[in-house]
Parts: C-alpha cells; sequence; structure tokens
C-alpha cells in the first residue's frame, strides 16, 4: 500500500502543471499564473524575427516585375502603413472588393510584382511563410493605433451583416456557432482564455493581439489561418484563403473590437 | 549571412538589462530525415557582446540551445544612449552582428 502510495504520489507530480489546472478548473488563479507566462514572454515573442523578415520582404525586390511592395495601397495611400492594419478589413476601389491585409498584400503581389494568385498565396498556411511574415510586418506598423472600421460603405456593410450571422448561427455537424465558445464570460479552452464578443473590451482585448505566436504551434497565425482553423474545428465546410466568409468575419469582429489600441504582434498558448 | 537579431537593453542608472532574441535555425545533429538520412549539425557557436571597447558578455555555445534563441543578461555600467553589439558565429562559419542603442 505505502508502494502504491508513493507510486501515485510520483505519478501526480510528473502531471504537475496538467493537474494543477484541472484541480482549480476554469477559476480566476489559472489565469493570474498564465498572465505572468505571458508578461515573461512579452519581450521575447519570436514574431518579432518574422515581423523583421516581413520587412525585408516587403522592400526587396520580386517577381517577374521585379518591383517590391514599398508601393502596395493598403488603405491609406501607396506605401503608407502607419495605423493601416487598424482600419482593416475595407472597401477598395480598385478590385471592387472588401479585403483584409492578407488579400489585400496578394492583391499588391499580383499588380505590383506581377505574380500569379497561386505563386502569391503559395503555402500560406505553412510555418514562416512569406504571407504570415509580410502580415507580420504591416501589422505591428499599426501598433498604438485604434482600430477603426466603421463598415459603413455599402460592401462593407453588407459583409459585416453576413459575418455577424455567420458567427451566431449554429450548424454543422455538432450543431456549433463561432458564439457557442465565444459569448460567455472567463471562459477558456486549456491556457487559452476565450474572447466574449458580447463584451466589447473583451473583444477589443483580443482582436488588438492578432496576427500572434502561437507558442503550441511556433508560428505566427494571421487572422485568416485562426478563423479558417476554428471553422475547421466546428467541422463546417473549410472555406478558402481569402474568400468572403473569412473577411465577412473580421469585419464583423474588427467593427466589435472599434476603440481598441494595437498590440500585435501578440503571444497565444 | 544570417538573419537579424531583436535586441533591446534598458539601464536604470546602475545595471544595463539587455535581451536578446535570435533567429537561428540551432539543429543538433541528432535528427534525422522521415527517409533516415541524418539532418546537420547547424548550431551558434560563440556568441560575444560589447559596450564600447569592453566584452560584457562571450559564450560558446553548444546543439543543446533552442532555436530561436532568447538571451537576457545585465551589466553593470552602461549609459543611456550607448550601443550593445551583439555578434554570434554558427559551426558553418555564419555570423550575424547588430546593435541596439542603451535607453
Amino acid at each position: 500500500m505505502h508502494r502504491l502510495k508513493s507510486c501515485l504520489n510520483a505519478a501526480l507530480a510528473s502531471a504537475g502543471l496538467t493537474l494543477a489546472v484541472a484541480t482549480f478548473g476554469q477559476g480566476t488563479q489559472p489565469m493570474e499564473e498564465i498572465q505572468k507566462y505571458r508578461k515573461m514572454l512579452e519581450e521575447a515573442n519570436p514574431a518579432e524575427l518574422l515581423e523583421l523578415a516581413g520587412a525585408d520582404l516587403w522592400a526587396t525586390p520580386r517577381g517577374p516585375k521585379n518591383a517590391t511592395l514599398e508601393r502596395c495601397d493598403l488603405g491609406l495611400g501607396a506605401g503608407k502603413l502607419d495605423g493601416a492594419y487598424a482600419q482593416l478589413p475595407r472597401y477598395f476601389p480598385d478590385t471592387g472588393k472588401v479585403q483584409d491585409a492578407e488579400s489585400r498584400l496578394v492583391t499588391c503581389m499580383m499588380t505590383l510584382q506581377g505574380l500569379s494568385f497561386e505563386e502569391a498565396t503559395k503555402g500560406w498556411y505553412k510555418r514562416e511563410s512569406d504571407l504570415e511574415a509580410l502580415v507580420t510586418y504591416v501589422a505591428t506598423q499599426s501598433k498604438g493605433h485604434t482600430i477603426d472600421v466603421p463598415a459603413t460603405h455599402p460592401h462593407e456593410a453588407q459583409l459585416y451583416e453576413a459575418g455577424r450571422e455567420i458567427f451566431w448561427r449554429r450548424s454543422g455537424p455538432l450543431d456549433f456557432s463561432c458564439a457557442t465558445c465565444h459569448s460567455q464570460q472567463g471562459r477558456r479552452i486549456r491556457l487559452q482564455d476565450l474572447p466574449n464578443f458580447l463584451d466589447t473590451e473583451d473583444a477589443k482585448a483580443s482582436m488588438v493581439t492578432w496576427p500572434a505566436y502561437r507558442v503550441s504551434q511556433t508560428a505566427v497565425w494571421t487572422m485568416e489561418r485562426r478563423l479558417i482553423d476554428c471553422i475547421r474545428q466546428m467541422r463546417w465546410p473549410e472555406p478558402a484563403y481569402l474568400s468572403d466568409v473569412v473577411i465577412a468575419l473580421q469585419v464583423y469582429l474588427q467593427k466589435t473590437a472599434n476603440g481598441g489600441v494595437m498590440q500585435a504582434p501578440g503571444i497565444k498558448r | 549571412m544570417g538573419k537579424p537579431m531583436k535586441i533591446r537593453a534598458r539601464t536604470d542608472g546602475q545595471v544595463t538589462e539587455v535581451k536578446i532574441l535570435m533567429s537561428h535555425i540551432m539543429e543538433t545533429g541528432q535528427r534525422k530525415t522521415q527517409a533516415g538520412d541524418p539532418i546537420p549539425a547547424h548550431f551558434i557557436q560563440f556568441v560575444s557582446v560589447t559596450y564600447g571597447d569592453r566584452t560584457v558578455l562571450s559564450a560558446q555555445w553548444g546543439p543543446a540551445v533552442a532555436a530561436n534563441p532568447y538571451l537576457s543578461f545585465k551589466f553593470e555600467g552602461g549609459q543611456k544612449g550607448g550601443t550593445v553589439k551583439v555578434s554570434w558565429v554558427d559551426n558553418n562559419g555564419d555570423s550575424r552582428t547588430d546593435e541596439a542603442a542603451i535607453n
């Protein structure tokens, strides 16, 4: 019996953190510990390396036209990056579409550099892809800027409504909606707190940290990738990269988070 | 040539704290590809940090250091506006030097 007990103790000790978290359930104490952990990682965020790589890509001539992206218009004028990410998605008259940072960067890669859509989006879901680096760089240039997505243009308003509908509508084999996880206060999945989009403060706190480095994936995830994976986890049909579904959701989420001050790149579980 | 580092240096008037994030694959040489071929070791071997002509840190590293290494240390002295220079050399002879101002 004694032997069994010491075995059990050893097993419990090795279970360590997992067990402690399980014991506290969904209380507040683990969250304080997670905050400490995040604080420690704040100045060691590997996303900053990707940001440097993105800055390089931005200014390096590439593609058949051997051009840089420095003339890329992300909504505030050619080459103007300060605060541009905080005002996306928005409607662009030249493409006649509402675009987020990623789809706009792809447009620039196609028009300025002469790359095909396939070339521009190649390996977007892979670690340290060109697009991940570029989005990280562009988003970082909005640090300290306020999210401002009024969605007043008719096309934007239309996508906002669509995004809201998608967010709240339960469907798929699991009868899930985004709101199933994101409309309650103080819940989390494992060590990651889930923002409650009924609460604008919570929505702001979440949206200002994307794109973010995900420790569990050792990669920076863009909002597109985050949303597409959420949709996959809900067992809905997976939307295409840069498709209107993903952009509609972003219009809804960003508008809900209007007024939040950008801190990207964030760091998450 | 290696990829750029991210360096932060801050002083409280007496002690300067330096935080460095390096971009390096740090391959141990112990791993194999799916086909069973060994992946050659590729890691940072020497790190040195200088403040003016004074070396404030020098280190020899091995393959046990994780990818994209993070290094934080403190040294005495260091003036606001002064420059901290960080260099590394890896086992393939590749190197990188970056600097940052103390604030």
